[in-house]
Parts: C-alpha cells; sequence; structure tokens
C-alpha cells in the first residue's frame, strides 16, 4: 500500500514523537508514504484566525501539489493539519467562487481528487482486519481513554468523520491491538489547544478536567492524535498537579505509537521516550501474541 | 338573450381605494346580456343583500355575478341571497375584486381595467350556467374512534352517549393510552388512574360501544357518510368470552424477563400479559414474539393451568368488516428519543447526552412509571442503574422541542407543567433531596398553571435554572450536568443522581402511513392537519373525518378531552339528518365517447373513479367505461385534463364555460 503524505511542520519539529511513530509504524505495516513534493506549512490555527482566505490557500496549495503528484490518498496525521485540508478541500468543492480564487493565489488548480486521512483513518484505510493480523505484542487489557479533542470529529458537516459528540473509531482500532478502551465523558472536550501560551492557567484547568475523568473512569492511558492535544496533556501534567495539588501520572500516547508498539516497532524508534510523563512502561505490559490471555478483538 | 345582474361591491374602502367601482358599474352595464348593473359599499350587508333579491325580481334576471372579496369569503352568503331571490344558487358567480386586484395593485387606471375585465369574464360565463342541485347521500349512523387513549374514550363515550353506535379501535392490550402511565395531574395533583379507570369502565359497559383492542385499522374506503372499514384484530392467542382474567396464567408464565412496554421498558412483563391492572378489557394476550410456545413449541403452561380453557394457539388474525359515517382518530403521541436511531433523516439525537447509553438519564414516562403506585418500584423513587434513591435530580426543559438543530422547532407545549410536577412530587417523596430544572422559558399558560409552578418554586425549593445543558457526563456513580445560567451569564455543573429529560411530543411513527391509509392530511412534522386552524380546528380536510387530542398537535389532558369532545358534537351533527347534502360540483363521463383509456383513474386523488360494464338487455357486455362515484368525487378536475377524448366534464366548469370565460379575456 502506498499513499501520500503530509508530515506538517508538527511532526518535523514539537511533535517528532508523533511524526517517528508515524513513519515506523507505516514501514511495519507495510505502507509507504510519499511526501508530497514540496508541501508548505498549512497555517494552522495561526493563518485562518488572521485571514479566512490565508487558511485556504496554503492548504489548497498542497493539495494540488499531491495531485500533480498523483497522490490520490494523502496521511495527513496532525489534526490540524487534516482538519484545515479536509475543510478546504471541501469548500474548494462546494463553491465555485473559492476554487476560482484559490486557484488565481496559488496558481495551481486543485480538482477535488484527494482523499485526507487523519490518525485514525490511515488505520481504517489500512483495514481493521489486515491490522489485527499484524498484532504480535498486543498491550492485553490495558484500559485507554480514547481522546479526540476538538479537531479530529470538527466542523461535522465538513470533516465528516465519525460521530461528533460520541465518537467510536479510535475505539475500534485500540481494541485491535489489545486495549481496552473505557466509556468517559471527555472524549471531545477542547484541552485548549493554542491557549497554552497565553493562557496556561485556563488551559490547565480544562486539561486537568480531561485527566481527571479519565482517570477516574478507570485509564491507564490516553490516547491522542493530535500534537496540541498531546502537549498539553503531557507536557503540563506536572504543572496541573502543581496547580491543583493532584497527582497525575498517566502516559499520553499517540494512536500510532501504540499501534507501533503492538505490531512489533521498537520503543525507541516511535519516540516513545521523548514524552515528559514516563510513556515507556507502557512496554511492560505488551504480552507476546502467542501468550495474551483473551483473542483480539475482530 | 340572458338577463344578468351585476353588483359591485367597495367593500368600504378595501376596494373603492383602488378601484373606480361606479365606472366598473358603468362600463359592465354596456356590456351584452347584463340587465342591471349597480355598486354598493358593502353588498355583504342586509341592505346589499336586499338589492340583490329585488334587482332578481325587479329585472327578471337569469344570473347574478357580484364583484366584491374571494368567494372564499362570501360565496355562500350572495348564493343564500339568490335563492332568497329565487334563482338556483349556481346560477350566481363571484368575481374576486379585492384579493385578485384591489389589494394587490398601485395604479388605479389598471387596476380599474382589469377589475372590468374580471366581471365581464364571470358574465360569460354565468351566462352558460345551468342549474344545479345538491347531491344527497345516505348517512350511516355508527362512528369509528381510531385510539383508545384519553381522547378516543372521551369521543367514544360522547357519541354513545348522543345514542348513536360507536367502534373504537385501539392497538394496544388495553385502552387507557399514555394517561393510564401517567402518575399524577397537573395543576390539582389528583391521581391520573383513579380519574381515568371509570371511563375506561364506562367504555366497556355501553351497550352501544364496540371495542376492539389488540386491533389496528387495516383499510378505509368510501365517503363521508358511507365509509367502508377493514380492521385487523390480531391473534389474542386468548378466547375472550371464556376468559375471566383470573391472572393464573401470566403469574404462572416463566418468560419474566420481558421490558414491559407500559412501565417504558423500567419493569418487566410476562409474554401473556395484561400491561397493567386496571386493564380494560381484562382479558390477557399472548406476545407471540416473546412466547416459548410459538418461539419453541415447548412450555405451554398457561394452556394447562386456565381451568376455563381460554387459551386457544391456533387463533388467527381476524379481518372485521364495517360500515361508519364518520370517523375520530385519536392515535395520540410518542416521545422522541435521544438516541442515535431516529425515524426520519431531519431529526438527529442527543450525542451531548451520549445518546441513551446511561440507565440513569431517563425520559419524562419512565419518571411518571417511577412516581406511580403501580409501576415497577411501586411508587419509590429509585434509579434505574443501582435502584438507590437519589438525592440530587435535574430535570431537563426543552429535549428536542424547540430545537432546530435537533429537526423539531416546535413547542411541545406539556413538558413545562409536568417538569413542575414532577420536581414537585419527587420532592414530596425524597424530603431531603434537591430538584433542579433548566428551562428555557417557563410556559405555564393554563388555568391555575402559573400559580402551580410557582408553588415548585416557592413552597417545595425546587431550583430552577435558565440555560441550556450543553453535556452529560458521568463520573463515578454520578451523573455530571454541564449546562449555563443565563441569568447571571455563568457556567453550571450540577451532580446528579437521576437525570429527566423532557423529551419532545412527537407524533407516532407510523401516523404518516394512517393518514395516507385514510386520506386526510399531515403537517410537517407528522401531526395531523386540521381544516383550518383557527376556524375548524377539529376537523380535517376530508369531509367525515375528524381529530381529537395529541395526534394533531401536543395537548394536555383538559385540551385533549375538550378537542374529543368537540369532534363528538360534530360527530353527532352529522348524524343529525337522514341524508347529506353535498356539492353538485362534481364530475360526470360522457359514456357513448369514453374509451376507458383509465387515465382518469389513475389521476383521481381521492379513488372516486371505477370501471363500469356496459351490457346489453341480455347480460352480454358492450364496452367498459370510466364511472365517477358521487360521494367521492370532491370536483377538484383532475380527471377532466386527463382525458384524452374529451369526456369527462365538470358540472359548474364545463367547456363551454370555461372557453366563454377565456374568449371574454380575450375580447377585452
Amino acid at each position: 500500500m502506498k499513499i501520500g503524505y503530509y508530515p506538517g511542520c508538527s511532526l518535523h519539529g514539537m511533535a517528532i514523537d508523533f511524526g517517528k511513530s508515524t513513519a515506523a509504524t507505516c514501514k511495519a505495516l507495510g505502507i509507504e508514504l510519499v511526501e508530497i513534493p514540496d508541501w508548505s506549512c498549512c497555517g494552522a490555527s495561526a493563518a485562518h484566525s488572521t485571514s479566512h482566505l490565508l487558511g485556504m490557500a496554503l492548504p489548497a496549495r498542497n493539495l494540488a501539489l499531491a495531485e500533480e503528484a498523483d497522490l490520490t490518498v494523502v496521511a495527513a496525521p496532525c489534526a490540524m493539519c487534516s482538519s484545515a485540508m479536509k475543510k478546504t478541500h471541501e469548500l474548494i468543492l462546494s463553491d465555485k467562487e473559492t476554487a476560482a480564487e484559490m486557484k488565481r493565489l496559488t496558481g495551481r488548480e486543485y480538482h477535488g481528487g484527494v482523499k485526507i486521512l487523519n490518525a485514525v483513518q490511515i488505520f481504517l484505510e489500512y483495514g481493521l482486519e489486515e491490522l489485527a493480523k499484524r498484532v504480535v505484542l498486543p498491550l492485553d487489557g490495558l484500559k485507554v481513554a480514547c481522546y479526540y479533542g476538538c479537531l479530529l470529529t470538527r466542523p461535522p458537516d465538513l470533516l465528516k468523520f465519525d460521530d461528533p459528540e460520541q465518537p467510536v473509531l479510535m475505539d475500534e482500532v485500540c481494541r485491535v491491538v489489545g486495549t481496552e478502551p473505557i466509556e468517559w465523558g471527555f472524549k471531545t472536550e477542547c484541552c485548549g489547544a493554542g491557549f497554552s501560551m497565553s493562557r496556561t492557567d485556563l488551559v490547565c484547568e480544562l486539561t486537568r478536567r480531561i485527566l481527571e475523568n479519565a482517570v477516574n473512569n478507570g485509564a491507564e492511558a490516553v490516547i491522542v492524535a493530535c500534537p496540541m492535544c498531546h502537549s498539553n496533556l503531557d507536557m503540563r501534567q506536572a504543572n496541573i498537579n502543581k496547580m491543583f495539588g493532584t497527582s497525575f501520572d498517566i502516559p499520553i500516547v499517540y494512536l500510532t505509537e501504540l499501534v507501533g508498539l503492538a505490531v512489533g516497532v521498537k520503543a525507541k524508534k516511535l519516540g516513545l521516550r521523548k514524552h515528559f510523563v514516563d510513556a515507556m512502561r507502557l512496554t511492560e505490559r505488551m504480552v507476546p501474541a502467542s501468550k495474551r490471555k483473551a483473542p483480539v478483538a475482530r | 338573450m340572458s338577463r344578468i345582474g351585476v353588483f359591485v361591491c367597495h367593500c368600504g374602502e378595501n376596494i373603492a381605494r383602488m378601484v373606480d367601482v361606479t365606472r366598473v358599474a358603468e362600463e359592465t352595464a354596456k356590456l351584452p346580456g347584463v340587465a342591471v348593473s349597480v355598486d354598493y359599499r358593502y353588498m355583504c350587508s342586509d341592505p346589499g343583500q336586499n338589492m340583490i333579491k329585488e334587482a332578481i325580481r325587479e329585472h327578471k334576471l337569469d344570473g347574478v355575478v357580484v364583484a366584491a372579496c374571494s368567494p372564499q369569503m362570501h360565496e355562500p352568503t350572495f348564493r343564500a341571497a339568490v335563492v332568497e331571490g329565487g334563482l338556483n344558487p349556481y346560477l350566481c358567480e363571484m368575481a374576486n375584486i379585492r384579493e385578485h386586484c384591489s389589494w394587490v395593485h398601485t395604479d388605479k387606471e389598471l387596476a380599474t381595467q382589469k377589475a372590468i375585465d374580471l366581471v365581464r369574464i364571470m358574465v360569460e360565463k354565468v351566462g352558460k350556467n345551468q342549474e344545479l342541485f345538491p347531491i344527497k347521500v345516505p348517512v350511516t349512523k355508527r362512528a369509528l374512534v381510531i385510539g383508545g387513549g384519553i381522547a378516543g374514550i372521551q369521543a367514544a363515550l360522547d357519541i354513545a352517549s348522543g345514542g348513536h353506535e360507536v367502534v373504537l379501535v385501539e392497538r394496544e392490550p388495553s385502552i387507557g393510552g399514555n394517561m393510564a402511565r401517567l402518575s399524577e395531574t397537573f395543576p390539582t395533583l389528583d391521581c391520573s388512574q383513579c380519574i381515568l379507570t371509570p371511563r375506561m369502565v364506562e367504555v366497556d359497559r355501553d351497550p352501544r360501544i364496540t371495542l376492539y383492542t389488540y386491533a389496528e385499522v387495516e383499510e378505509v374506503g368510501g365517503f363521508v357518510g358511507n365509509f367502508k372499514v377493514k380492521i385487523r384484530q390480531k391473534a389474542k392467542s386468548v378466547i375472550a368470552d371464556l376468559c375471566n382474567g383470573c391472572g393464573d396464567c401470566w403469574n404462572k408464565c416463566p418468560q419474566k424477563k420481558i421490558p414491559s412496554e407500559f412501565d417504558a421498558g423500567l419493569g418487566y412483563r410476562t409474554a401473556i400479559y395484561v400491561p397493567f391492572p386496571q386493564a380494560v378489557p381484562n382479558t390477557p394476550v399472548i406476545d407471540r414474539e416473546r412466547c416459548t410456545k410459538f418461539l419453541k413449541d415447548k412450555c405451554g403452561i398457561c394452556e394447562k393451568v386456565c381451568t376455563l380453557n381460554a387459551i386457544d394457539y391456533t387463533m388467527e388474525d381476524e379481518i372485521i368488516e364495517v360500515e361508519v359515517g364518520a370517523i375520530v382518530v385519536a392515535t395520540g403521541y410518542d416521545l422522541f428519543s435521544v438516541g442515535k436511531d431516529q425515524p426520519n433523516e431531519q431529526w438527529t439525537g442527543y450525542g451531548e447526552y451520549n445518546y441513551d447509553a446511561y440507565p440513569d438519564v431517563i425520559d419524562g414516562i419512565q419518571f411518571e412509571r417511577l412516581l406511580s403506585a403501580s409501576g415497577p418500584t411501586q411508587g419509590e423513587i429509585r434509579r434505574p442503574s443501582d435502584g438507590k434513591e437519589p438525592k440530587s435530580v435535574v430535570f431537563i426543559a426543552c429535549v428536542g422541542s424547540r430545537d432546530p438543530e435537533k429537526g423539531l422547532e416546535y413547542c411541545s407545549k406539556i413538558c413545562c407543567m409536568y417538569i413542575a410536577k414532577h420536581a414537585m412530587l419527587y420532592k414530596h417523596k425524597v424530603h431531603d433531596g434537591q430538584p433542579y430544572v433548566f428551562y428555557m422559558d417557563i410556559r405555564a399558560g393554563g388555568k391555575n398553571y402559573e400559580e402551580f409552578v410557582r408553588r415548585a418554586i416557592e413552597e417545595d425549593g425546587v431550583l430552577y435554572i435558565r440555560g441550556r445543558v450543553s453535556k452529560i457526563y458521568k463520573d463515578g456513580e454520578q451523573l455530571v450536568v454541564v449546562g449555563a445560567d443565563t441569568l447571571s451569564d455563568s457556567q453550571v455543573q450540577v451532580r446528579a443522581d437521576l437525570v429527566v429529560l423532557a423529551t419532545a411530543i412527537v407524533p407516532h411513527r407510523d401516523a404518516y402511513e394512517l393518514a395516507q391509509k385514510i386520506g386526510f392530511g399531515c403537517g410537517s412534522q407528522g401531526f395531523f392537519s386540521e381544516a383550518h386552524p383557527k376556524l375548524r380546528p377539529v376537523e380535517t380536510n376530508t369531509a367525515g373525518i375528524y381529530l381529537a387530542g395529541a395526534c394533531q398537535a401536543p395537548k394536555d389532558i383538559p385540551d385533549a378531552v375538550a378537542q374529543a369532545g368537540a369532534a363528538a358534537s360534530k360527530v353527532q351533527l352529522l348524524f343529525s339528518s337522514d341524508e347529506l347534502e353535498r356539492e353538485p360540483i362534481i364530475a360526470s363521463v360522457n359514456e357513448a365517447t369514453c374509451v376507458h383509456c383509465r387515465n382518469c383513474i389513475r389521476v383521481c386523488p381521492y379513488s372516486a373513479i371505477t370501471d363500469k360494464e356496459i351490457k346489453d338487455k341480455k347480460g352480454n357486455l358492450i364496452k367498459m367505461v370510466a364511472e365517477v362515484n358521487e360521494g367521492l368525487c370532491l370536483g377538484c378536475g383532475a380527471c377532466v385534463a386527463a382525458c384524452p377524448s374529451k369526456s369527462i366534464q365538470l358540472a359548474g366548469f364545463n367547456d363551454e364555460q370555461v372557453f366563454a370565460e377565456i374568449t371574454a379575456l380575450g375580447s377585452g
């Protein structure tokens, strides 16, 4: 399987663990990732908050480049990137004026021929049955809280991914790799995202609520698919404990890392050591497929 | 040459402001065939009508054109006046120079010219009019009532009290409907079953009422005064005449874990069951989809324990045919579900409340069952998940209702009141508990309603928070309700042991299907349409079919009972004469030219046209033609347009008349 790849800025920088784990896990699964030639930043939250047009033009250029390179399926693991790309894709397709304006601004025409995948969809596209066959070291019974945040499902009309209020698709992937996704109430709650710097107090409060609900419902790890969510939940945990007198110590793991572990990728290659809250402990929970208690779901 | 009178109305200033009515009268007086043309300030007034009557006599008129408002408004008035003047009512026509002219134009000269044209058209038409006489059809003085809730019960009892036979059809094994499931009723807190069950018994006892429970209307044919109805009596598997309702069968039935529909899934019933102790009739039915005898051909205990040999596993569905003159539809309501599965694409569930996944988030009717002494907890407030007494209960108003995002824009009307009742009754039972209510507005319009809500707030300490709930999530054993308090402009979180959702009142899932089957209209949300929202609130647009209760719109008990009484009086009005008079504006087929292409049969929206065989004296078939049923035809004219051989004419609108109108317009 060969698909296009849009790492975006974060997977090269602050979320290098997300980037490394995406690359290593895909390699282990036999997915060949082809980077979009000459891709640029998608603008993330900065571009669209200053200019609506710029927020669309940047992803539009990347989409056009992907199309020119015959990449019909493009994985954009960062939730912000995939959200921006999908929104632009939908708006260009639904509105001729936007399409013309994008063509004028980027000098390239995008015809809508690219299917954009977020991190969860990479595995859905790969096929859960096929994934189940590749699982060699399932994390037997590890209780995980799948945290979707805002951007994987919203805005629902444009993203058309899963149920916007009660999503389940990440849970399904987690089940396949042997973990037990818990029922909890903060799957789609906002972590504060970009306010991490300007309003740390606010982000800490929002993040505390998320962690608290996950832990109260028995989670041993929180699974994410967004660099911003990861940084707020992982990096801010010490802050939160200081601010609120709590004692959270829960690993925050990218879905790509979790799947990587289960299909036998070495923790080091996944960037698991780069976390603020120790995530290496997960490796202790891995059980060779031959010794596992219950058969893997599906 | 005809002698036609033209009467031009000023309608005060309504017409005269934009139309020079004097000129209209002068100009139309010159038209060939017009014997007299006058204008007057209010033609519909007594002096105006007298002018018409006198003119008919004085000028020996044989046709009248009244140039005034829409025939929708005053055609009956002027036709009656013409009759008093000695003419056939169908020799009177109206030219609409108000709605179609003065009200919609701004240039007086052009409007006057148009008014003259409109009158000229009608003068030409009325010259071709023929005398028509009302059609008389017999009336079967027996009524069908569909639905045995409080509205259907009231309608049936009232019609029966008027001395007429009633056939009451109820889908469930017992009558009683939703009212039988309620605990106590607002604003008096009297026990719902205590006031309802005497009515149910009355229905059972009244010899004029034939009751079919566990039955559904299968087919309705015919027309006002002469409906032919097929009712499917589902097999009860119990012979009603033998059964004395002793209860041995349901007490011994080993299938004890079937969620009870009557208890809204909070309690259990057996496979052979009566839905509740006061059921009418008190004959049980066997739920064949759950009964071991029918599923696996084992068990058979009920047959063994029945000392009266009333159990009959071989019983089959039966089709009962009845003829009735009128139908009252009283099929009631359902509650909107917050779950993911919805009956149509417009509605969506409440993902933010985790759909229907939390057992301690229940709806209003479930809370009624918890409050009810005959309910699954014998009236003790116990939450479904663990049976504990909830110390904090949150009631959420407008769940679905008034929420276009979820697909329902309307107000469900009764929720504000029953929430106040719920919170109050909860407080009466759990003294140390705290009820909270999230609301948008409190709509308590009704006798003693506002006082009732104030009592809940002031005397029973119910905490009302004005704002919507954005999220419900589980935290340990409790639920956290996150919402806004829009009065203090702040976010609120309430920890609750139980959450009660006032979900929207919606029509039954198959309401649309029933309306199609019987042949009357439904609104966009599936509530049945009344003929006029103000002036004909209990009639449908189909003659002889009336509405009662919440199938027409969300209603509380007093309103449902009042409407049922009104529907019953309309039925009695219909039954007050032996024959019905119907408008003679109907289609007829020229059998000599009809080629039996059946186009008309296909286009007729009222199924009023059928095949007819024409035979010679010896009984040999000569030809097939189409035939219009005078009782069913409503004179829409669709068949006239569809007929390729011009073999159908509509009385009052025949080709000659319509062409005369068109020619008149062209010659102006």
